[in-house]
């Protein structure tokens, strides 16, 4: 096999001095940058360069974010990480709900920016979905539709198992409330929150060791919930 | 004179500059002005008219009546024309001016036809003339065209050379203060010939009636009439103009006049003769009535009030004043205003009752006038009909005092009879009499004429002898019986008399004590509210009338004072909004809108209108001089309250704007005092790492200064943003189902770096039921709360985060308790408060956590409490309304 090439991450932000500070960032994470400072030339830049990943910021003078993810998923599925400010809710949501993967609140850390591009990229990489996932104690059999926590097997409605799976295979990445309701309680349910969090405290129940301190379960204030390695 | 040195009398040109001013904003006036109808002075308004349309001035014909000639209305070709307004009356069609359009339309120049116009009724006002006025006091100029014989003053000269009674009349004041006044002139001769030609329209008039007018006599009459206005008007024009150049000393008549008015028909005629007078001597005039004890019948009454008015209408000064001597009386005012001239009318009293009086009015008057001229005004011959009225007048009482008087008599009558055996027929003629003085007391004059005929009566068949007749034998009993008569009808009247003046002082005590209520009410700096309710109170005491006050709300409408004890309808409330506008009175017992329930006046202070006071008497109440008079005084008062609310508003306007400018200059301090710190911090921390110098052992704890300060940036930029977002309005709340564990959670973990050691306690219960809120908003708060307790208290301090649902009053709780010193501020709630701080003296913080807080726990309608522990330490519970949410779906 060959050995796989440096990532490209292509930047959209019309701050300079965001910009700057994020290719130093990346760049000493060991990637490829490349930047765009409006909606329009993120658009051609991508079609171009045909990058790994690309970091969108909401915030944009020309085009408003959730529209040029919009144009973006027309033709690609790169996976895309979107910058905002605080406050904005409505937009993370409209852009998650639009094809972005992940979302990082400004001001964010630079380590914290990194560790959401390499969990990205893995995710990029491994493709096809795998037959089992592993996450802290607990193992998803994928095939088998068995969850094991510390070896022991876990019993989960078919509801249960259904949310588990979905944030399972999208580990490590914010996935919507809307979204979470629409795939498995269909799109009449969609605002029906509610079925949410007690669904949720189902499994913080039978998989976290702390349900009141939960570890890999994690809430996304407002917007939804992702399950990671904690 | 003094010297020959000029100087401008400084209230002269005082008086001068006014009325420049005023006239400034009022439009002018041009009068077209003619001796009789005919003359063409509609169409010499016309061609006037068209000159100044020429001009390119905005005009409008707003009534014009041509009477169908070819020649008037060939002028009217080319000149816009308002549609007439028509009105059905009785039946007839009626074309009226369209006021309310005119003043719509807002011309420049507006023709109005024949001023001296009655409006047909229910028009707002009952004149044209008034029309006039408020399309003057709008700004707009007027045209418009009257005869010498509707002019106030003059109308009973005309009515004395031609024998027509002139009803249509324009008060002179109004004609003295038109800018301009044309003379439109014709020789009689000339006139004659045109009615000849039949180019003169009489109206409906009896041809007979018209060619009696129309005699070479009259008009030369009329002509002279006319000719002498014009002729009065230049001169005092002349003299005007005089004042504003100061061409030469002017002196001054330094006259003043004074009229003696009665409640007598003949007052009108004398009221003319002096105001003609003064305006002539260009003297001020005083109307005086000398109010006596005796009481006046309603007929009576109302003359009085009708000659007043007229007085006032005629630009005087009227006063009414008590006394019993009309001529001392009269002397002691004319005295007391420095008056010149007395005008009184020839009195045509008995000339034996009059010896009795000490002699006629103009005797007595003549006597004591000393310096002051006398005019006497000869009378009309008087109608024999007006005494007896007068007399039967006095004699109206109430049945029921006739039934006393009787009763009272019959039962001195069974009392004489049962006592006449031992004391004699004489003392019970006293009885009578001291029975008929007591009722006196109680009853009026008629009553007592009453007893005190049927006592001698009575006395006379029962007990003189020969009794059960009317005979007199005896000498002594017939002195002895006219005696009792006229003894008995003195007392009584006597009695009666001062009774009524009893009553009198009575009512002018009350007006009195009521304005001297009133007054101090105002002057002891109470609430406007008060004031209003006061005068309210005392003008329904006074005038058993209902009030009601209204003063200007937002959207130019007006509204009621809630002291009102009546509610204008739609109606009223037009009548009111029409007082306040043009600042003059209307209603009922006004000509301008007459037809309306109340009467309205406005409050007016200075030159702005404040508010009207509406009065809503009995129906068969009409309003006296007197009462009109306290009724000013009244308005008057209470416009000088309102006035000072509005001047004590306008001043605490201007305390806030300086108190919130104040707070403006704090907030900018502290927030460039907030921002500058960390900024500052990271400057050097920054120079500091990039110095080669910078050891590697100091990398480690500059950092954490980095830090600190930009996570105080970031936290200072976040309020900032809350705030504003909270004050904008722009708050919309994304409520969501949320699980209490999760935003506690989120809560705590946001504050973890913040907290530096300090133990945060989480007491959640197992089992919560979902509760609905903006999950940012309230972590966001519970942030808010447990930052602000880090801030507050010591490192080795615990902090206590609880939740909880109280189902019974259906509430959620959240809370955050610390174990530090607690609450400084009192009073507590006073802390949500912006830029309040808990500890004024620690550095730090600009005081907006809290308030942050408090808006969105509100904006959710919620609220939050602060207040210290018991067991010490203080605690912010924040409460939320609590719903069930809907059932999750079984598998």
């Amino acid at each position: 096999m060959s050995e796989p090439a440096i990532p490209l991450l292509l930047l959209v932000d019309d701050e300079v001095q965001i910009r700057r500070l994020l290719r130093i960032t990346l760049e000493g994470g060991g990637y490829r940058v490349a930047e765009a400072e409006t909606g329009a030339s993120g658009l051609t830049e991508a079609a171009a360069l045909r990058p790994d990943l690309v970091i969108l910021d909401l915030g944009l003078p020309d085009l408003p974010g959730p529209e040029v993810l919009r144009r973006l998923r027309e033709w690609s599925q790169v996976p895309v990480l979107i910058l905002s400010v605080r406050g904005g809710e409505g937009d993370k949501i409209g852009a998650l709900d639009a094809g972005a993967d992940d979302y990082l609140t400004k001001p964010f850390g630079g380590g914290e920016l990194l560790a959401r591009v390499r969990v990205m990229l893995r995710r990029q990489r491994a493709g096809e979905e795998p037959n089992a996932i592993a996450i802290g104690p607990i193992e998803i059999d994928l095939a088998a539709r068995a969850v094991r926590k510390r070896g022991q097997l876990v019993k989960l409605t078919a509801k249960e198992y259904a949310f588990l799976r979905l944030l399972a295979v999208n580990r490590g990445k914010a996935i919507t409330h809307r979204q979470i309701l629409r795939e498995i309680w269909g799109p009449k349910a969609e605002a029906q929150t509610h079925y949410l969090r007690v669904y949720m405290a189902h499994l913080r129940q039978k998989l976290e060791d702390d349900p009141n301190h939960p570890l890999y379960f994690t809430t996304e204030s407002g917007i939804g919930y992702r399950l990671s390695d904690g | 004179m003094e010297s020959g040195v000029s100087r401008p009398n400084p209230d002269a040109l005082l008086a001068s500059i006014q009325r420049t001013e005023a006239k400034a904003r009022r439009g002018r006036l041009k009068v077209f002005f003619g001796m009789a109808p005919g003359v063409g002075k509609t169409y010499a308004m016309l061609e006037a008219a068209h000159k100044t349309g020429a001009a390119g001035v905005d005009l409008v014909v707003a009534l014009v009546e041509t009477h169908g000639r070819a020649e008037t209305e060939a002028l009217l070709e080319g000149l816009p024309v308002l549609p007439r307004q028509t009105v059905e009356y009785r039946g007839t069609r009626l074309g009226e001016l369209d006021l309310e359009a005119l003043l719509a339309r807002r011309p420049r120049l507006a023709l109005v036809d024949e001023l001296a116009h009655t409006n047909a009724p229910g028009r707002r006002h009952a004149k044209r003339w008034q029309d006039v006025e408020e399309l003057l006091a709008a700004g707009i100029d007027v045209f418009t065209t009257l005869n010498v014989q509707h002019l106030e003053s003059r109308a009973d000269t005309v009515r004395q050379i031609t024998g027509v009674v002139v009803r249509e009349t324009v008060p002179d004041s109004f004609i003295e203060a038109a800018d301009d006044i044309q003379l439109v002139d014709l020789t009689p001769g000339q006139l004659r010939e045109r009615l000849a030609e039949g180019r003169v329209y009489l109206g409906d008039r009896a041809a007979v009636a018209a060619d009696n007018f129309f005699k070479e006599s009259n008009l030369t009459a009329l002509r002279e009439l006319a000719l002498r206005l014009t002729a009065e008007r230049v001169d005092k024009q002349l003299r005007a103009l005089r004042e504003d150049r100061n061409i030469s000393a002017i002196w001054r008549s330094g006259e003043r006049l004074l009229v003696a008015v009665s409640p007598s028909p003949f007052s009108t005629r004398l009221i003319r003769w002096t105001r003609r007078m003064a305006y002539a001597l260009d003297a001020p005039w005083i109307a005086v009535n000398i109010e006596s004890n005796r009481p006046l019948g309603p007929a009576a009454k109302a003359l009085l009030d009708d000659n007043l008015a007229l007085a006032r209408a005629l630009n005087a000064e009227v006063i009414v004043v008590p006394g019993e001597d009309v001529a001392a009386s009269l002397v002691r005012v004319a005295q007391l205003h420095n008056v010149s001239q007395i005008v009184v009318g020839k009195s045509r009293g008995h000339p034996l009752l009059e010896l009795l009086r000490g002699g006629s009015l103009v005797d007595r008057l003549l006597r004591r006038s000393g310096q002051i001229d006398l005019y006497v005004v000869p009378a009309e011959p008087r109608t024999g009909r007006n005494r007896w009225r007068d007399w039967r007048l006095s004699v109206t009482s109430a049945p029921a005092e006739y039934a006393t008087a009787f009763g009272t008599v019959a039962a001195i009558t069974v009392l004489g009879l049962a006592t006449k055996g031992w004391m004699g027929y004489w003392s019970v003629s006293l009885f009578y009499l001291s029975a008929v003085v007591i009722l006196g007391l109680f009853v009026g004059q008629g009553p007592i004429l009453l007893a005190a005929g049927l006592s001698a009566l009575t006395w006379n068949y029962l007990f003189i002898p020969p009794i059960y007749t009317f005979r007199i034998d005896k000498l002594e009993d017939g002195l002895m019986f006219v005696f009792f008569f006229v003894m008995a009808l003195v007392t009584g009247r006597l009695t009666g008399r001062l009774r009524a003046q009893a009553g009198t002082e009575r009512s002018r005590e009350q007006r009195a004590t009521a304005l001297y209520q009133l007054t101090r009410a105002i002057a002891s700096a109470r609430s406007t509210d008060e004031v209003i309710r006061d005068a309210g109170a005392q003008i329904q005491e006074l005038f058993g009338a209902k009030v009601a006050i209204l003063t200007p709300a937002a959207g130019g409408r007006l509204s009621l004072h809630p002291a009102a004890t009546y509610v204008a309808n739609d109606k009223e409330q037009g009548v009111a909004e029409w007082v306040f506008r043009n600042r003059r009175v209307a209603g009922r017992f006004t000509d301008t809108l007459p037809s309306s329930e109340g009467f309205y006046l406005p409050l007016v202070a200075g030159e702005q209108a404040l508010g009207v006071m509406g009065l809503k008497a009995p129906a068969d109440e009409s309003l006296s001089v007197s009462q009109r008079d306290l009724l000013d005084t009244f308005s008057t008062q209470i416009a000088l309250a309102l006035d000072r609310e509005r001047l004590r508003a306008t001043e605490e306007a201007g305390r806030l704007a300086q108190e919130s400018d104040k707070l403006h200059r704090t907030l900018l301090d502290s927030v460039s005092h907030e921002l500058k710190t960390p900024l500052a911090v990271i400057a050097a921390a920054a120079e500091q790492l990039d110095g080669a110098a910078a050891a590697a052992a100091e990398r480690p704890s500059l950092l954490r200064e980095l830090r600190t300060a930009v996570r105080r940036l970031q936290r200072l930029v976040n309020n900032l943003l809350e705030m504003t977002r909270l004050e904008a309005g722009a708050l919309q709340l994304r409520l969501d189902w949320t699980d209490l564990h999760d935003l506690v959670n989120a809560a705590v973990e946001t504050t973890r770096e913040a907290a530096a050691g300090r133990r945060i306690a989480v007491q959640v219960p197992e089992e919560l039921p979902l509760v609905r809120l903006d999950f940012a908003l309230i972590e966001q708060a519970v942030v808010n709360l447990i930052h602000n307790a880090c801030v507050h208290t010591p490192p080795e301090a615990t902090i206590a985060v609880s939740a909880g649902v109280d189902e019974g009053a259906a509430e959620v709780w959240l809370a955050v308790a610390d174990t530090g010193p607690g609450l400084a501020v009192e009073p507590a709630g006073r802390i949500f408060d912006k830029f309040v701080r808990g500890r004024p003296d620690q550095a730090g913080g600009l005081g907006l956590g809290l308030s942050i807080v408090r808006g969105f726990v509100e904006a959710h309608a919620g609220r939050v409490e602060a207040g210290n522990q018991p067991g010490g330490g203080a605690r912010f519970t924040i409460y939320l309304p609590f719903v069930r949410s809907g059932s999750v779906p079984s598998e």
